[in-house]
């Protein structure tokens, strides 16, 4: 690891500031960053912690549904949305190992959009709001390919807010090495139709899987999904999965969650 | 009633008092006086010609003292190889040099290229990426038949990338071909047996440390044989004479065989620090693990079985590639020769056995040893034809194997692979499996997981390997340049405690425990009485190391030899002291007796009197009590067992769960059963963890895709079932003094087989008939894809 300078501001103002100047990066949980930093293949001249600012943390009721400080760590996103989303937070529960959970947060990952994590498929599934220190950004929007945002440089994601729906389930299928997504399907019923977000499958990051909601929007029964097929043309090829294997697994999770989602 | 000390007692391991406190004393541990740090620069592509190397802007960096090259190193001879294998037209094995620093051309991925020796390790760090390396990019030969058919080569100088063409048994071969003519039915399988990497705990670590005033040489490495490190590197690379070379081996958290071998860094820190006359410590992270410890097996195979109309084996015919890596490593040539080719009889009284092995060399990482080593690449194979057979001819993979066992009244016997297994009972390991598993219950666990929507299978794999790798004499006919016996020194003490020095090493094995135990055991004082000392040439007799499930077959016997040794001269002494015959001096509870009397001495009068002799007849005889013996054994062991899987297959994503897994093995005598069954549950996890999970993958141009564990899946906790282990169907060998066999690699032998075997079966009562083989790692996405045809 290269030597930097770390600040870690008590305000979004505070935090603002230390990331406009060069070199700057946010630091949240640094789950993906440390690690890269120890490898040296990154080598940010100063860390601005996020950690350390009251109004980015927790989890509460408020308008337009739950909403999630971004530097809330997963583990504590687990144990406080239960009583609210629980298929939110069994999503949270299941990401990485405990050290993960403790110190990883929602906002260092959807900033990160890695085209395996977990909680992207959340996002998008429940049509959330990510919050910035600037602007609000609906969750179709937000997402823009693999480790790719709708952020412009320095701007903070501070919050995130979830409709509520009346039903949901997160169906991860473990890649046996990292235990990321190999794939995972978030699938979450609203009065106004079912939302299908699907992550680790796709080249272009968490999509939603349209024939999949309008099915389901019509019939929410594992059924619904039973004859459709799904294109594997854009799905990740590696070690792990074919494209098609993939391609299957984004319709069998489906039927899974929309089996378990309660 | 369990026994609470001495042999058979599962007294739990000392050492992990100190390993599980934080208070073991790893060589990341030592740090000396001034020492420096290496860094090393690897190379990043698979194959190159190295055109210019610029160390000057990193020589001026901070902290830095010197940059190697392979420059440095003139005059250096090359790392050896241990192993010298024949050709089938008499040839010997092709062996290209493998400089401690690459010289002129690069040949894998991670293959060092120069060395920044600096204050810190960050200092190096830095430096090194001020290292101007010009590197002109080959292609790479990846695939070992192209590799043999024209493809690039990895060493210009040897003109070929065929290390060696072994046929086993030569003389066999026509009536191979005869048998396989005139067979009923021949059943054929291609099959990988995929790379992996050995990945123990504690990363290997050398530090180099010089005196100038006396010319010695030390050396703290990550091994599981200091003293073949220290005759390898001190004869073959840097001439330094043993007298003046210590190699220190301390605690050491895992091998699995990957710490066997002579690397390049143990000789680069020793010579580094004989030239810059301060300490230089390097310690591998895991990501230089990766490509540059030994990786394991990597053999491309295809596999004959001969039977006749009433199903008898009736020959079997093996042609294997098997992959040595860009350079080879200290015993790679004898692995898939020597390790591979004798235990291709198996369990199994088939009569001609034929095999060719060809080794080759590719742009990749070298491959040696990995627990089980040759073994589980034979088991592996013959125990899917053979399931594959028994299924084409529509019969019980039970009873195949069963009516092809060699009996228990046809010991010892002599295989058609030159070796002699001296005591085995396959069918009470297989009786015991069928037990413990209940077998009988089988169809019913299959209906419920039917029922639920899942397809359950039954795998069985038996095994047997070679263990206690010795006779020395032997093993020198073929092709070993090292002798492959074991030594201790029994030390008493003037007030009874003992002191061993053993040639073994334990990484893991627990030797402070069991060794202890065989001492408390043959002259009945408290195991606490006995300390094991291991792990530094410079107290140690020469001893050949850990490795081949060898220590307490071996080791061990040498221990045995030593200490009775002892007891016949404590005996003389107790004669002395009680004015009777030495022949009627029995020892029994640390107490010498006189047959037919009441006369008595303990122990520590004896070991007092040899070290104050004051009446000690020493015109006779010497004071003191200590002791050396060498064993080296008649012939190997022969550990074997039968393996059960039951597994569940989820037929929408290819899944596999294992349900039970059910060992029953028969390792002779068992010192410490605790130990043992511990010892198979790592191989199991192991084993387990190349049959579903793990897989070294290179791409076409010889980058590794998989690098770290984010790619590589080494077996969690949660993967693997909890075990029915069992080691009552124990057929004691027969020539070596304690009766054991060896229990380390066992695990990891027989258990990939009974897993393929039960995924294949659970496939077929599928209805997937058409899935013979998958190759291994068994994964979801794998078995998916054979599912679809």
């Amino acid at each position: 690891m290269h030597n930097f300078d770390f600040v870690k501001p008590s305000t979004i103002a505070e935090a603002v500031s230390a990331l406009s100047h060069e070199g700057a990066q946010a630091l949240s949980g640094g789950q993906t960053l440390i690690p890269t930093m120890k490898q040296r293949l990154a080598a940010p001249g100063t860390l601005v912690s996020l950690t350390g600012i009251a109004e980015m943390q927790g989890v509460c009721l408020g308008d337009g549904g739950l909403h999630i400080g971004a530097a809330t760590p997963h583990a504590v996103v687990a144990r406080e949305a239960k009583a609210h989303y629980p298929a939110l937070a069994s999503l949270a529960a299941g990401i990485g190992d405990p050290a993960v959970r403790n110190r990883g947060t929602i906002g260092g990952s959807l900033a990160n959009n890695d085209p395996a994590a977990c909680y992207p498929s959340a996002v998008l599934a429940s049509g959330a709001t990510i919050v910035t220190n600037t602007r609000t950004i609906g969750a179709d929007d937000y997402f823009q390919g693999m480790f790719t945002t709708a952020l412009h440089d320095g701007e903070i994601i501070t919050s995130v807010v979830f409709p509520i729906p009346e039903k949901a389930a997160y169906v991860k299928f473990d890649q046996p090495a990292s235990r990321f997504a190999l794939t995972g399907v978030f699938v979450a019923k609203y009065a106004g139709g079912v939302r299908v977000a699907v992550t680790g499958a796709s080249q272009d990051g968490v999509f939603r899987w349209r024939e999949a909601e309008a099915a389901l929007t019509a019939n929410f029964s594992p059924a619904a999904v039973s004859g459709l097929t799904v294109d594997s043309r854009h799905m990740i090829a590696d070690l792990h999965g074919t494209p098609a294997y993939r391609a299957n697994l984004v319709k069998v999770l489906t039927g899974r969650a929309v089996a378990a989602a309660s | 009633m369990p026994k609470d000390g001495g042999i058979g007692a599962s007294t739990k391991r000392r050492e992990d008092v100190r390993f599980l406190t934080g208070k073991g004393r790893y060589t990341d541990d030592i740090n000396i006086r001034g020492q420096l740090y290496a860094h090393f620069i690897r190379s990043q592509v698979a194959h190159g010609t190295i055109r210019k190397i610029d160390t000057r802007d990193a020589e001026a960096m901070p902290g830095v003292v010197k940059v190697f090259t392979s420059a440095d190193f003139t005059g250096v001879g090359g790392i050896p190889t241990g192993w010298q294998v024949t050709s089938r037209d008499g040839q010997p094995m092709l062996e290209p040099k493998h400089p401690v620093l690459a010289e002129g051309k690069v040949r894998h991925v991670g293959d060092p290229i120069a060395v920044v020796v600096a204050e810190t390790l960050e200092q190096a760090r830095d430096a090194a990426e001020a290292v101007e390396i010009d590197i002109d990019e080959l292609p790479a030969v990846m695939d070992m038949k192209a590799a043999i058919q024209g493809g690039p080569l990895v060493h210009d100088e040897i003109g070929s990338n065929l290390c060696y063409d072994w046929g086993f048994v030569e003389e066999n071969k026509a009536a191979v071909d005869e048998a396989f003519r005139n067979a009923a039915h021949v059943t054929t399988l291609e099959l990988v047996n995929n790379r992996l990497v050995a990945n123990p705990m504690e990363p290997r670590v050398a530090v180099g440390d010089y005196e100038d005033h006396s010319g010695q040489h030390t050396l703290y490495t990550t091994s599981q044989n200091p003293h073949v490190i220290r005759l390898l590197m001190g004869a073959f690379v840097l001439s330094i004479p043993e007298h003046k070379l210590r190699v220190v081996a301390p605690d050491v958290g895992g091998g699995f065989g990957s710490k066997i071998y002579h690397y390049a860094e143990e000789a680069f820190v020793t010579k580094a620090a004989q030239i810059l006359k301060r300490p230089v410590k390097w310690t591998s992270s895991r990501s230089e693990a990766f490509m540059s410890d030994a990786q394991g097996r990597d053999h491309v195979t295809r596999v004959e079985l001969a039977l006749d109309a009433d199903h008898n084996f009736t020959a079997l015919r093996c042609e294997t590639y098997a992959n040595m890596g860009a350079y080879l490593s200290t015993f790679a040539p004898c692995i898939p020769t020597w390790l591979h080719g004798t235990l291709l009889a198996g369990n199994y009284k088939t009569p001609l056995v034929y095999t060719n092995v060809k080794a080759v060399f590719t742009n990749t990482v070298p491959v040696d040893a990995y627990r089980g080593a040759g073994r589980p690449e034979a088991t592996f194979q013959l125990e899917r034809v053979i399931d594959k057979a028994a299924r084409e001819l529509g019969v019980s993979p039970v009873e195949l194997r069963r009516k092809n066992f060699i009996q228990p009244d046809q010991f010892p016997y002599q295989t058609p692979v030159a070796v002699v297994y001296d005591t085995g009972n396959y069918q009470a390991t297989l009786d015991k499996l069928l037990e413990l598993s209940d077998h009988a219950g089988f169809e019913a666990r299959a209906a419920e997981s039917k029922a639920r929507g899942k397809l359950r299978g039954f795998g069985l794999a038996h095994y047997i390997e070679a263990c206690g790798i010795a006779p020395s004499n032997l093993v020198g006919q073929l092709g070993a340049r090292a002798g492959l016996y074991e030594s201790a020194t029994v030390r008493v003490n003037a007030t009874g405690s003992i002191t061993v020095f053993t040639g073994s090493h334990s990484h893991g094995q627990g030797h402070e425990t069991t060794f202890a135990q065989v001492i408390s055991e043959m002259i009945g004082i408290d195991a606490s009485q006995v300390e094991i000392v291991h792990g530094d040439t410079s107290n140690t007799p020469m001893g050949m190391g850990t490795y081949g499930s060898r220590s307490l077959a071996v080791g061990g016997s040498a221990m045995v030899k030593a200490t009775n040794k002892i007891i016949n001269k404590a005996k003389k002494i107790a004669a002395h002291l009680m004015e009777a015959s030495e022949a009627d001096i029995e020892l029994k509870d640390g107490k010498f007796t006189v047959a037919g009397t009441d006369k008595e001495k303990s122990w520590v009068d004896i070991t007092l009197a040899a070290y104050v002799p004051h009446n000690y007849p020493l015109e006779s005889m010497e004071p003191g009590l200590e002791e050396t013996a060498f064993y080296d054994p008649s012939n190997f062991t022969y550990p074997a067992g039968a393996y059960g899987c039951e597994v569940e297959v989820d037929p929408e994503t290819g899944k596999v769960t294992i349900c039970s897994f059910t060992a029953a093995d028969d390792f002779g005598n068992v010192v410490n059963p605790m130990i043992v069954e511990g010892q198979v549950h790592g191989g199991l996890a192991q084993g387990i963890g190349q049959a579903m999970l793990e897989n070294c993958v290179f791409d076409e141009n010889g980058q590794l895709l998989s690098g770290s564990f984010m790619d590589y899946a080494m077996p969690r906790a949660d993967d693997v079932p909890f075990y029915s282990v069992d080691h009552s169907c124990a057929t004691p060998c027969t020539h070596n003094p304690l009766g054991v066999k060896g229990c380390g690699e066992a695990g990891a032998i027989g258990s990939p087989p009974a897993v393929v075997n039960a995924v294949i079966d659970a496939l077929h009562r599928g209805g997937f008939t058409h899935v013979t083989h998958i190759d291994m790692p068994v994964s979801p996405s794998r078995v998916w894809q054979a599912m679809q045809g």
